[in-house]
């Protein structure tokens, strides 16, 4: 028999029962909640007269609404009334039911893919769910982790347990070292292009390889919590010593003896040698340059040093079309260059890049340096109130504003422009978030994903440039 | 739940492949917190000419007249015909919502996005999968004839056109027997919740990390 994969041993930990029409019920270890998906599941609780079934699985933080600026005022300082209703609901909720959450002006604030991980919440080996695709992002750390809708986060609430059906086995692996200048975001970047938007449906996908092995987790957490956008609901990487040092001491990890018999555990968690997976990719990380997207889905990426695709060159008529449409949608010309794509606007932030590393990357390229002045705004955004009191510690908020770059509170801001910021019609925008769909970061707006580097060196100069060029 | 039998509606064509939710519904509306009330603002960015706010009056908005559902004879559409991917992006239920409060009950497409595909069924809402070649008949049908309905059995797992060509199609029987009994599955969840406390203290024994609180 062949051996296991990290996805069936996480699997197999946690079935609470198989049923015999094909579906499983599945423990969950871990639930995290934010405003906007949480509130028609309590009410659904409270309608129905059931009660959480266990409250210290779960912890909640508002993220998605709350302003970026003026973070004293609490949620005074939220001017949208409809935005300030959800996150008052969402602290009324957690309050009656008795559930942890980090409000608006605490320090531990921050976006909830950020969170767990930074408190240990979010443990090797665990089960975790949230009502938020990106919640692959914790699969970083040897989880099985994933988004849910609004109707499990009640089942999840209620049970303790998710319906499921056990997916497929997928392999991604990245050989070999990652060049200058290439950063996690653009190996993912890199294999949504290759694989397509649902090239991962139906799959978790565990990601391997000496490129991967060699990635902080910082730089893990960036590849799972985009998994979602090549299709997969999951995302993963085996446990090993980067993992394990990552999560010692944080609040929510074990201590003593616990902590070791943990540790044993979570030496367990990687893939067997003889497993078989239903589906295996391979990428060269040497070939990895630098991704920019320059349309309207995160297949749409190019090489920095490449071109904007020519539809005339497509035969596929359905692909055809969408290169099109996305061309009209982002004011771009076939062929064009990607480095002749003139920015209005910079955004590093997100539960994609948001993290203390990712600050740094973004840190290194600026300093000294003054953000271009075509550019409107530059703003970087930490994904917690604890990495931006880190970022402070280190100096990098002075490096941002000297050249130039707003310095904001944490939350999830542009990444979807649920709060105040947000771009204008047709303007063109550089950013480190995860989607580039039509009007995700404002009605109209152009977003092109990319890189913490690579947002940064687009701000200097006011268009994309090669930062492996750069940092040479 | 609402129950799912069987259902014979028209069909309005959706050609564009990798829909995706912002696309279904835009971000500004999911500051609700009420699980109805989304349907004006399904598609809201293709459908209107402006931009759409919350609490607006979306009957006095400037419609796109380019936009398939603004197009009278598709008016009443309750099958809704779709390309590859359907549903991709977020987890956002309130896509489902928004479909469901506009008046759709059916979704046919060569493939869905899995967190879509999942929240249909608990919203009563029946997601199809056909292959492409079928899609792509029942696209050049559906343009071809006004009026065009398509009836749908989930017992029989059939999809029928007007002419009587009937397909077949999967269903996974747990979501299916929900669907077709409108049952709650958190109460059929929890009729083993002897087995779930069972579990848990097994591994509140073996695991005590996993139920660490914070310090
Ligand atoms: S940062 Fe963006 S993608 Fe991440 S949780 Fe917030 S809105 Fe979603």
């Amino acid at each position: 028999m062949a051996g296991k994969t990290l996805y069936d041993k996480l699997w197999d930990d946690h079935l609470v029962k198989q049923r015999e029409d094909g579906s499983a019920l599945i423990y969950i270890d871990r639930h995290l909640l934010h405003e906007v998906t949480s509130p028609q599941a309590f009410e659904g609780l409270r309608l129905a007269g059931r009660k959480p079934w266990r409250i210290d699985a779960n912890l909640a933080t508002p993220d998605h609404n709350v302003p970026t600026t003026d973070r004293e005022k609490g949620i005074e300082g939220i001017v949208d009334p409809v935005s300030r209703i959800q996150v008052e609901t969402l602290g009324k909720n957690c309050d009656e039911f008795g559930i942890l959450e980090f409000k608006i002006k605490d320090k531990r604030q921050g976006i909830v893919h950020v969170i767990g991980p930074e408190q240990g919440a979010t443990l090797p080996g665990m089960t975790i769910v949230c009502g938020d695709s990106h919640t692959s992002t914790h699969g970083a750390f040897g989880c099985l982790a994933h988004g849910i809708g609004t109707s499990e986060v009640e089942h999840v609430l209620a049970t303790q347990c998710l319906v499921q059906q056990k997916m497929k086995n997928m392999l991604v692996k990245v050989n070999g070292q990652l060049g200058k200048g290439v950063t996690g975001k653009d190996v993912v970047l890199a294999i949504i292009g290759k694989i397509g938007t649902a090239g991962g449906t139906g799959h978790a996908i565990e990601f391997g390889g000496e490129a991967i092995q060699n990635l902080s987790m910082e730089g893990r957490m960036t590849i799972c919590n985009m998994a979602i956008e090549a299709g997969a609901r999951v995302g993963m990487v085996a446990v090993d010593g980067t993992t394990i040092d990552y999560v010692k001491d944080r609040p929510f990890s074990p201590r003593g003896e616990t902590w070791d018999a943990a540790v044993k555990y979570w030496r367990t968690l990687h893939s067997d040698l003889d497993a078989e997976f239903d589906k295996v990719v391979e990428l060269e990380g040497s070939e990895i340059l630098p991704q920019v997207s320059w349309g309207t889905s995160p297949e749409m990426v190019a090489d920095v040093t490449g071109n904007v695709p020519d539809p005339a060159k497509e035969d596929d008529p359905i692909k055809r079309e969408g290169i099109e449409r996305a061309l009209k949608y982002m004011g771009l010309r076939p062929n064009q260059a990607i480095t002749d794509i003139q920015l209005d606007r910079v955004f590093i932030g997100s539960c994609t890049n948001s993290r203390i590393e990712d600050l740094r990357e973004a840190a290194v390229v600026v300093k000294g340096r003054k953000v271009a002045d075509s550019l409107k705004q530059a703003m970087v955004v930490p994904g917690s109130g604890l990495v931006k009191a880190q970022a402070e510690a280190e100096g990098l908020d002075k490096i941002f504003l000297e050249a130039g770059l707003e310095w904001r509170d944490p939350g999830c801001s542009m990444c979807l422009a649920m709060n105040a910021d947000k771009l204008g019609q047709g303007e063109h925008c550089a950013s480190t978030s995860n989607r580039n769909f039509e009007g995700r970061q404002g009605f109209g707006g152009r977003t092109h994903l990319v890189s913490p580097t690579m947002a940064a060196a687009a701000a200097i100069h006011g268009h994309f440039v090669d930062v492996s060029e750069l940092l040479n | 739940m609402r129950a799912f039998t069987q259902h014979q509606g028209l069909v309005a064509p959706m050609d564009r492949s990798n829909v995706d939710t912002d696309m279904i519904i835009p971000k500004q509306f999911l500051k609700s917190i009420k699980r109805t009330g989304f349907g004006p603002n399904l598609f809201d960015e293709l459908r209107y000419l402006d931009e759409g706010k919350p609490d607006q009056d979306s009957s006095q908005r400037p419609l796109n007249p380019d936009f398939v559902l603004n197009q009278p004879r598709y008016e009443g559409a309750s099958v809704l015909l779709a390309r590859s991917n359907f549903g991709c992006g977020s987890s956002r239920e309130h896509a489902p919502w928004a479909l469901d409060d506009y008046g759709f009950r059916v979704i046919i497409a060569p493939s869905f996005a899995d967190i879509f595909y999942n929240n249909c069924f608990k919203n009563g809402l029946l997601p199809i999968v056909l292959e492409e070649k079928v899609v792509d008949q029942l696209f050049q049908e559906t343009e071809e004839t006004e009026g065009y309905q398509l009836a749908i059995d989930l017992e029989a797992q059939t999809v029928t056109t007007p002419s009587g060509e009937s397909f077949s199609f999967d269903v996974d029987s747990f979501r299916r027997h929900c669907l077709l009994n409108g049952l709650d599955d958190i109460g059929v969840t929890l009729e083993d919740a002897e087995l779930i406390k069972s579990y848990e203290e097994q591994r509140r024994q073996t695991a005590p990390w996993l139920f660490n609180a914070g310090q």
